[in-house]
């Protein structure tokens, strides 16, 4: 029996277009953490521009493809993606520079929800590399500064070697309207900020636990306990919205392998309400 | 007095106590000050003190750490000591005024004549300092797991 | 209703394959009836029936000609509109670095498929919500579900791991076919009864020139259709899925983990099973590439892959997830379950783990007491 399906399907949700690297920027001294600005070659456009927290799938040609959260969205269309090296596929992409052309397609998944968090205190918690699907909703928050109240940026770090953005952490240190938290896991004998875990910079309080958004992106292990810190401030769960992170291969709900329960990570993630979410802490190899 | 009750009753930590203890760990307190640098306590030494750092931060070190490596830092809100709970009555590291330090300290030794006199006041401190410990105990082994070092990953975290 | 001689079906092979049509069904291949290409009534397994139970498939003849006499094997029409390998994409380099990408996807002939029972309409049905009903439809699944032609037959036999009436998606098939048989066997009486379910269904009927069913005609029909649901081998309850969504960390899962080899055969031969993944499949000059999708299984460690290791690690975990989903979670997702109760899971599972077993050992002790 044959179906109506639709002859004329969005092709570009599954077909890698070219992009152009632009410029590639190297955190950390061991250079396993880069960023690409990218911008399409003549001829490709997105469906729609990506919205903090979404991810697109980054294309090596004849390696492979991996999921990136977008860390930063320039004026004038060009995307920024941060990678970490650290597996077959982001190792290979480490060693490229601008001028060469990678494949991308996107954008996919849900967004941070910013704009339910207008005429409220904005808090963002970030462990390790998890500041840069943040750092969009950041300069977001930011440029609309008068929409929110408080805004408080936490990051944690492995160690102060292991920061990345630091150029981007010292300008939010300077601005008063940012109440900007760093500490780190392990000090060094010249470091002279917070020693311990992100947590302790929620507990920390300075902000209204009855009118504030929380947004939380980094290992589960943190998300989950950070999530409890806030909890334990007086936040109420479903203000607060964490990032997941899954084997996400189609970002369509396809290939059934960033499956949580329910959930497709890549289709009704990246980013969840945290109740929605609070099973998957808590059952083990859900 | 009244000043110290009433930035005890303004601290988180000591939320859902009842006025009578307030005013029990007010007698006790003093504000008190320390220029960065300064050693509040010192590993293996007796302690009969604990502080509520009002503003400033706070170091921990262990000696046994090459150095003198902070292994964690405390902030404004932040209790700092709890040895003058147990025998034998003597810090485990020792703690260090990075800044200048604003705090209100409690002298311990008298507290903790009021907790064996008075064993519902005992209780309710006793249960404040153990989530407090349970609360560290946690960050600690966090702290241990190393968690951002294979953390994340290729979408990004 | 309409009735014909068993040798109308060769007639319909025929005319399906004069019209274009690629026609596949049931044949009787390495001791098992699979799904492949048939020129007419003699390449479909005719005499012959399957005896199933878990963990055990064998084939043997009927003392009749029966047509249909059998149940599903291990093939099931995934493969065709879901194939277990295809080219996604082609990619050639081009020389100022960049590259171009082009569908995989080569021309797919109409096909028409005959002898589907009636689970294996619900399963498609199952995958059609999958590839085509969400935000981005499948492409090739779109393309190789489109002019599809669909010949059914309700089973007069349910095998010993069928639960399709539990599931209610069968015996009988009711809907989304094109034509559906009902074959009609005993020692007095061989014919099929014919219904049409769509105007190319009703067009074709036309043209095999079938004639009205006698009143005893009709009431064996209606003997088959009544009797099949009583024959099932076995039953799933009827709240699987509010059962399972209460069990994560049932003690059960462990205890299955012992026996289960973790082959992933029962994701291979599940009609509705979606998983992939697709590779990159370079040549050796480095200008061209392909993005090639084979078929995947959550059994698998690296499906789960994260950056520290597999997110499912144990056997145990794996098997919740696939009877979990399957089950449960797959209503939330897709608004149906997972499972059409076709069988095959329980029959090629070399240990015979039994998935209405699992279900209903989980409901009898939902605490895990033992």
């Amino acid at each position: 029996m044959a179906t109506d399906a639709a002859a004329t399907l969005p092709d570009q949700a599954m077909a890698p277009q070219a992009w152009r690297i632009h410029s590639v920027r190297r955190d950390v001294a061991s250079n396993e953490v880069f960023s690409w600005t990218l911008y399409p070659e003549p001829g490709v456009e997105l469906d729609a521009a990506p919205a903090p927290g979404q991810f697109n799938m980054l294309y090596l040609f004849g390696v492979g493809e991996v999921p990136i959260s977008v860390s930063a969205i320039t004026d004038d269309g060009g995307i920024v993606h941060t990678i970490r090296a650290v597996g077959s596929v982001t190792r290979s992409m480490q060693d490229l520079e601008a001028g060469a052309v990678i494949g991308l397609r996107g954008p996919f998944g849900t967004a941070w929800p910013l704009e339910q968090a207008r005429g409220r205190d904005l808090v963002l918690v970030a462990g390790g590399i998890g500041l840069a699907p943040l750092r969009p909703v950041i300069h977001a928050a930011l440029q609309r500064r008068s929409e929110f109240g408080r805004v408080v940026v936490c990051y944690g770090a492995r160690s102060p070697g292991d920061m990345i953005f630091r150029d981007e952490l010292d300008a939010w240190e300077a601005r008063d309207d940012v109440d900007l938290r760093i500490t780190v896991d392990r000090g060094t004998a010249a470091w002279r900020g917070n020693v311990g875990v992100v947590t302790q910079l929620v507990d920390r309080g300075g902000f209204d636990r009855r009118n504030t958004l929380a947004m939380i992106c980094g290992p589960e292990v943190m998300m989950r306990f950070t999530a409890s810190a806030l909890e334990r401030r007086g936040l109420k769960p479903e203000d607060i919205f964490v990032s997941m992170e899954r084997n996400m291969r189609c970002a369509v709900g396809f290939c059934g392998h960033c499956q949580i329960g329910s959930h497709f990570v890549c289709r009704d993630g990246p980013v969840f309400p945290y109740p929605v979410m609070e099973p998957a802490f808590r059952i083990r190899e859900l | 007095m009244n000043e110290l009750l009433a930035i005890i009753e303004q601290e988180p930590f000591f939320e859902d106590m009842a006025p009578e203890h307030r005013r029990l760990l007010a007698a006790c307190a003093a504000k008190r000050s320390y220029t960065a640098g300064t050693r509040l306590m010192r590993d293996h030494e007796p302690t009969e003190t604990f502080w509520l750092i009002r503003e400033g931060q706070v170091a921990l070190e262990s000696p046994l750490r090459e150095g003198s490596v902070a292994f964690q830092t405390l902030g404004p809100g932040d209790i700092l000591g709890w040895s003058w709970l147990l025998p034998p009555y003597r810090a485990s590291y020792d703690a260090r005024a990075v800044t200048d330090v604003h705090t209100l300290r409690f002298d311990a030794g008298v507290l903790r004549e009021r907790m064996e006199a008075d064993p519902t006041f005992g209780y309710v401190l006793m249960k404040h300092f153990a989530a407090l410990i349970v609360q560290r105990l946690q960050a600690a082994r966090l702290q241990a797991l190393d968690i951002y070092s294979h953390g994340g990953s290729e979408h990004g975290h | 209703m309409h009735v014909m001689a068993p040798q109308a079906v060769d007639t319909l092979i025929r005319l399906l394959s004069g019209d274009g049509y690629e026609v596949v069904g049931p044949t009787r291949r390495d001791g098992a009836i699979v799904y492949d290409r048939v020129g007419g009534l003699d390449d479909l397994p005719v005499g012959w029936t399957d005896e199933q139970a878990p963990g055990h498939y064998r084939l043997r003849e009927r003392d009749d000609d029966a047509l249909f006499g059998y149940v599903v094997g291990p093939h099931s029409w995934k493969k065709y509109l879901f194939p277990p390998e295809e080219t996604l994409f082609r990619l050639t380099r081009q020389p100022d670095g960049s590259f171009v990408t082009e569908p995989g996807e080569s021309h797919v002939p109409p096909r028409a498929f005959i002898g589907m029972r009636a689970c294996e309409l619900a399963a498609i049905d199952v995958q059609d919500r999958v590839f085509l009903g969400q935000a981005v439809q499948d492409r090739g699944y779109a393309a190789r579900r489109r002019d599809l032609f669909m010949v059914a037959v309700s089973c007069a036999e349910p095998g010993g791991t069928c639960f399709c009436a539990s599931m209610d998606t069968g015996p009988r098939a009711r809907k989304g076919f094109d034509l559906a048989l009902t074959e009609v066997i005993d020692a007095t009486q061989h014919f099929l009864v014919a219904e049409a379910g769509s105007d190319a269904g009703r067009a074709m009927l036309d043209r095999l020139e079938p004639r009205p069913a006698s009143d005893t005609e009709q009431t064996a029909a209606e003997r088959v259709w009544a009797e099949a649901p009583e024959k099932m081998g076995r039953q799933m309850p009827g709240d699987a899925r509010e059962v399972l969504n209460r069990a994560f960390e049932h003690p059960r899962w462990e205890e299955t983990a012992e026996r289960c080899l973790s082959c992933s055969n029962c994701t291979l031969v599940c009609p509705t099973c979606f998983c992939s993944q697709v590779e990159e499949v370079p040549d050796l000059e480095g200008q061209r590439t392909e993005r090639v999708r084979r078929w995947d299984s959550c059994f698998n460690q690296e499906h789960s892959h994260l950056v520290g290791g597999p997110h499912r690690e144990s056997v145990a975990a794996r098997y919740r997830q696939w009877i979990t989903h399957k089950l449960a979670t797959w209503h939330d997702q897709f608004g149906t379950s997972g499972c059409v109760g076709c069988g095959r899971c329980i029959t090629w599972c070399p240990v015979g783990i039994d998935i209405t077993e699992e279900v209903t050992a989980v409901r009898r002790d939902p605490e895990g007491r033992g």
